[in-house]
């Protein structure tokens, strides 16, 4: 995007997209709003700040790339497609409908999708592919990804972590939506992930820590990423599951069931 | 005595010929790249290698993100890790997306040898068979893998290519090479053999045989597993009413199930399996382990011998 917005643009932005998901979910009747929700800021962020890329050239090869690692957060992805003019906001509503664009979990008929995701711990590997394309052509774009911190239980995950440090690729921002919660419950509780910083930084890795919901500290962190040059960053961003609608925050069991009706009109009268 | 070659020796040399005329190619490895001949194309294009260690779930999801930004990608490790160490990577992030990736697995089937059990592949084509979008080539012999390699570099989508350990004998006067079209190599009316891989050389033993007892066999080369030749299979079914499969793989999803498929859907005969019969590998030479697990020549006589009077 060309012209970038202020923070509290972004602030308004965000707002909007995520009143967006709450009413896609509605309509679709099932769903993940919790994560969507808890990595809104980072991504409305990255796409109207940060990004290059082209909506009426999904395709131009000079593009920045982004992946959604944590596939089940595309009701995110869709709603930011949408706003930044990928496709008609109308077709968010098509969301888990037969013969949709757009899927339950990221496949590529969406305009701006690059590759499927939905099947957890792949989304790294994909990120260092595309780095490495751009090496091979000696391009100069860069790649985002977004993690979920319950995907980093699988093993995968690890083996990419260690090659993108191994082939220093500094043109990789992973994104970390690190909101504590999985399905079963706290990752603490279910599979410990902490210390999270040590353990990226031990991988070869820049560490960035930033509250996930402060849009300064969100942009400051992606300026910083670009700034390092013998190294993979990863902004380690500490969010809240559900942010932004009081009774869906910190709370595990909306992590893959969509709102109600009912609960949907609350949603929105909070995102007013 | 026919010409022997390591198929993967010839892949090496084809993967190097393709680097220097297309710019786009880019190949990966997983800590293999001496076994598999991929090290032929490193040391000719190092920007263009990759090598990730031990660890084929990241390589292959690699290859994906790669193949998104318009590379064609040939990546190798063993048909074991290939198939099945990385299969959820290979089915969403290969599969799913239809991603210019071609996989070439070396060391399949039982003819690994003295590694046994844990490094025989015999339940890969089975794996790849059932991913839609896959395509997956056998390649009967030395010359045969180059062609294989080459139709998967001009096809777009995702490709399983499965090559063994073993030298093979190249077959002669087996006619040109069309991906997804087999191969007559014998004519005969009595019964039809078909098998892909090493397993052809066996047949073509098998034929000669019968030939010396009076049936004639018609011999097929099904190197191209998908898309299947439903053709040529239905024709010698109506023609010769009795098939015997011959895989160097389990008897579950494999070849003879690819031909199972096609003959029950639309003419009904017997299909006769000479495979591995629901076991694991063992430790050997690759001979012997041929005679152990009815994988030779013989085998696959009295295979016809038995089943061609009841037909």
């Amino acid at each position: 995007m060309s012209n970038k917005l202020t923070t509290e643009e972004l602030v308004v932005q965000a707002r909007q997209i995520r009143r967006l998901i709450i009413q896609m979910l509605a309509e679709a009747g099932s769903g993940h709003p919790g994560g969507s929700l808890s990595a809104t800021d980072l991504i409305t962020a990255l796409y109207f700040n940060v990004l290059r890329f082209n909506p009426a050239d999904s395709q131009w090869p000079e593009r920045d790339r982004f992946h959604m690692s944590k596939g089940h957060c595309c009701p995110l992805w869709y709603a930011v497609l949408a706003q930044t003019g990928y496709f008609p906001k109308e077709k968010l509503f098509t969301l888990r409908k037969l013969g949709s664009m757009l899927q339950g979990h990221p496949d590529r008929k969406t305009p701006g999708v690059e590759s499927a995701s939905g099947s957890l711990g792949q989304g790294l590997s994909i990120a260092l592919g595309m780095s490495l394309a751009a090496k091979v052509d000696k391009k100069d774009y860069r790649v985002y990804v977004l993690l979920g911190d319950g995907e980093l239980q699988e093993g995968s995950v690890w083996e990419a972590a260690m090659a993108c440090a191994h082939f220093s690729c500094s043109n990789i921002c992973a994104i970390l939506d690190a909101n504590g919660c999985q399905i079963d419950g706290r990752c603490e509780d279910i599979m410990g992930l902490e210390p999270l910083a040590a353990k990226w930084q031990a991988f070869g890795w820049h560490v960035i820590e930033i509250n996930g919901h402060d849009m300064q500290q969100i942009l400051a962190a992606y300026d910083q990423a670009k700034t390092i040059k013998d190294k993979p960053t990863i902004i380690i961003a500490r969010t809240v599951k559900g942010k932004g609608v009081s009774f869906m925050e910190g709370v595990v069991g909306f992590h893959g069931r969509a709102p109600t009706a009912e609960e949907a009109k609350k949603a929105l009268e909070e995102l007013a | 005595m026919a010409e022997q070659l390591y198929q993967r020796d010839v892949y090496g040399q084809a993967l190097v010929k393709l680097g220097a005329s297309d710019k786009n190619i880019v190949v990966l490895d997983a800590d293999l790249s001496s076994s598999t001949r991929t090290n032929l194309f490193a040391k000719q294009f190092p920007d263009r290698f990759f090598n990730f260690g031990v660890a084929e779930q990241n390589m292959i999801a690699t290859a994906a993100g790669l193949a998104s930004c318009g590379k064609t990608v040939f990546l190798s490790t063993f048909a074991v890790f290939a198939a099945g160490r990385a299969w959820d990577q290979v089915r969403v992030s290969l599969s799913y997306n239809n991603f210019n990736v071609k996989i070439v697995a070396t060391h399949a089937g039982i003819t690994v040898g003295p590694d046994g059990a844990s490094h025989q592949a015999l339940e890969d084509i089975a794996l790849m068979r059932v991913l839609a979008n896959m395509n997956i080539i056998i390649p009967g012999d030395g010359p045969q893998t180059e062609d294989a390699i080459m139709a998967a570099a001009q096809h777009a989508g995702p490709f399983y290519i499965r090559l063994g350990r073993s030298k093979v004998a190249t077959l002669e006067n087996k006619g040109e090479f069309k991906f997804g079209k087999a191969q007559l190599l014998t004519q005969g009316n009595d019964v039809t053999i078909v098998a892909c891989g090493m397993m052809v050389a066996q047949a073509l033993g098998a034929v000669k045989n019968l030939a010396a007892k009076g049936i004639n066999a018609r011999l097929i080369n099904l190197h191209t597993i998908r898309p299947i030749d439903s053709e040529i299979i239905l024709k010698a079914a109506r023609e010769t009413k009795l098939i015997i499969a011959c895989e160097e793989h389990n008897i579950f999803g494999g070849l003879a199930s690819s031909i199972d498929e096609v003959v029950a859907e639309n003419f009904p005969v017997k299909v006769i399996r000479v495979g591995v019969r629901n076991r694991f590998g063992q430790s050997g030479e690759p001979d012997e382990l041929l005679k152990e697990y009815n994988l030779t020549s013989l085998d696959i006589e009295k295979a016809v011998l038995s089943n061609i009077s009841v037909r």
